[in-house]
């Protein structure tokens, strides 16, 4: 599904909404007012069957907008009193994402499905090619079995009319973990034990019933107490507004943040102990490393992959390397991550040095609320100015080509590149690993999403465009030491 | 005949809410109708404060406005005109 959908300008308007009502003199009362404002009496119901349904799903999604967990929670509870708990709240949520079940459209079971288009044939090419003996004709047309059908999908590609189709759940589909599934009642539930934070479901959900919890209102309230508040911007925030990085930082200043720190000065140093880390383990007979750097894989590797463990890299991530400098020079700042994906969420639930994560598109609301042209900003310069390789993190094979500049032709890479965590890959690894070796190449970098972190869940621009701006706008960026 | 003029929006607002698809535009028009029609990318066209984020992004084509702009939209806009003369 395209990222630019109806159901994710939804979720954004939403977040420009809630952010509004934050910096409005009124944050309980005009948080609770947001549903009445989105669909007034009278008006069209663009979704839904009416437009209570309507009001009742945006109101939920304002609830997951303030940060709380959907599964469970107290439905006589008012949106207002969400809001004081969220602006008093001291520490954000365990889980990063939840299911609205009132979004959720219970689709029907994924399954093969014979359609109208059947046409009976003589041939019945469907029936003699089933091995499990799944397909009948009833009334001269073909019908499957469910309990004896096996998926197979061989009678779909042998059906001349293309009169059998596959039906899909979009989020059991995407996920690459089987980590989400329907419960009783057909609605979408995640295992927590078993989810990888990717996002995927979150991306394919075309009724958009899961939603990331978003800190946005932690991290403002954090800002209106008073306290300093440092973000530390990721690499491939280049590009994902219509402003270069300097313009972002006057941006942030702005929004109350007390500095603004670029991820890509964590980057220059992953980059450098990646390669010693690589030259050494390569000296030391290992055929292969993978990169450590995507939270996403890394959360597979932990919950999914103990067979890779041994080859993954131990060097710590750009974030955290990023944040470690940030509490040396601001011991008691809050420290946000501004993050393209959700994954890192995770990450920063368990890093002691993370406070916040604040995704893209959560960054964008912030601007829109704030009503700041972000192009007609002056610039401010960044104490520390990243490497070109740092700042290429973000795209696909920066990170590889970084640890190649980094160790100096002291060895030779051979980079191979997982681009996007898929059933596909996750097969692909587990091989490498089984036998101790990589057919096309020695530095495995892995990449959860597909494009590298300019394709993460919550970017804003396209792939393409962002890929492009960030590559002229690190051109001229320095070569890393 | 006179050149019509697409303007994308490039603000702030435009941008998050979608108009980073719409860069699209700058390849696929010139290519598909030469120099009949010309697109650019423009700052705040200023409708954002007049008609809230929901209708975002916006483009206008000549002196039509296309609300909720998607390529799409913006192309069948193009074609409308075009064959109105
Ligand atoms: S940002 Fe497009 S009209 Fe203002």
């Amino acid at each position: 599904m395209d990222k630019n959908n109806q159901a994710t300008h939804l979720k954004k308007e939403i977040l420009i909404k809630t952010i509004k009502a934050f910096l409005s003199d009124d944050f309980p009362e005009n948080t609770r007012l947001i549903p009445f404002d989105m669909r007034p009496k009278g008006s069209e119901v663009p979704y839904r069957c009416c437009i209570y349904k309507e009001r009742e799903i945006l109101r939920n999604r304002i609830i997951a907008t303030l940060g709380f967990q959907m599964e469970g929670a107290d439905e006589r509870t008012l949106l207002s009193d969400y809001a004081k708990k969220a602006e008093q709240r001291e520490k954000p949520d365990e889980h990063t994402l939840t299911v609205l079940e009132s979004a959720c459209k219970g689709c029907v079971p994924n399954r093969i499905f014979v359609t109208d288009l059947c046409q009976g044939c003589v041939a019945r090419p469907c029936l003699e090619n089933c091995k499990f003996g799944a397909i009948s004709i009833v009334n001269g047309k073909s019908q499957i079995d469910s309990s004896k059908c096996k998926n197979c999908t061989k009678c779909m590609q042998v059906c001349p009319y293309h009169a059998i189709v596959k039906i899909v759940v979009p989020c059991e589909n995407a996920c690459p973990v089987d980590a989400i599934s329907k419960d009783e009642q057909g609605h979408a539930r995640i295992d927590f034990d078993k989810c990888i934070t990717c996002g995927k479901c979150v991306a394919s959900c075309p009724f958009g019933a899961i939603h990331e919890k978003s800190q946005i209102i932690d991290i403002l309230s954090k800002i209106k107490q008073g306290r300093k508040v440092v973000a530390m911007v990721a690499p491939s925030v280049t590009g994902q507004l219509p402003c270069n990085i300097y313009q972002l930082k006057t941006g942030f200043l702005k929004c109350g943040f007390y500095d603004v720190v670029e991820v890509a000065e964590g980057a220059d140093i992953t980059a450098k102990n990646e390669a010693e880390e690589f030259i050494e383990r390569m000296n030391h007979g290992s055929k292969f490393m993978t990169t450590s750097c995507c939270a996403g894989y890394n959360n597979l590797v932990d919950k999914h992959l103990e067979e890779i463990k041994p080859y993954r890299s131990d060097t710590k991530t750009p974030l955290y390397y990023t944040a470690e400098i940030v509490r040396k020079k601001y011991p008691d700042a809050v420290s946000v991550f501004v993050s393209p994906c959700v994954a890192k969420k995770s990450e920063a639930l368990n890093s002691p040095d993370i406070d916040y994560v604040m995704n893209f598109e959560e960054m964008g609301a912030l601007f829109v609320a704030n009503k700041i042209e972000v192009s007609e900003l002056e610039e401010t310069e960044f104490e520390v100015e990243a490497s070109r390789e740092g700042r290429n993190y973000g795209i696909l094979g920066g990170v590889s080509k970084s640890v190649e500049a980094a160790s100096q032709n002291k060895i030779e890479i051979k980079p191979h590149i997982i681009n996007g965590i898929s059933k596909e890959t996750i097969k692909e690894l587990k091989n490498y690993a089984k036998k101790g070796e990589c057919e096309n190449g020695n530095l495995i970098e892995v990449m959860c999403c597909e494009g590298g972190c300019v394709g993460g869940n919550d970017c804003i621009n396209t792939i393409r465009t962002a890929t492009k701006t960030i590559n002229e706008f690190t051109k001229n960026s320095k070569p890393i030491a | 005949m006179n050149k019509i003029t697409v303007k994308i929006c490039m603000g702030t607002t435009c941008f998050v809410m979608g108009a980073s698809s719409l860069q699209e535009l700058v390849d696929m028009v010139p290519s598909r109708y030469g120099d009949k029609v010309e697109v650019q990318g423009v700052p705040c066209l200023e409708f954002c404060n007049a008609r809230t984020e929901a209708r975002a992004p916006y483009v206008t084509v000549d002196d039509r406005v296309v609300m909720n702009a998607t390529v799409e939209k913006v192309i069948e806009e193009i074609e409308r005109k075009l064959s109105n003369g």
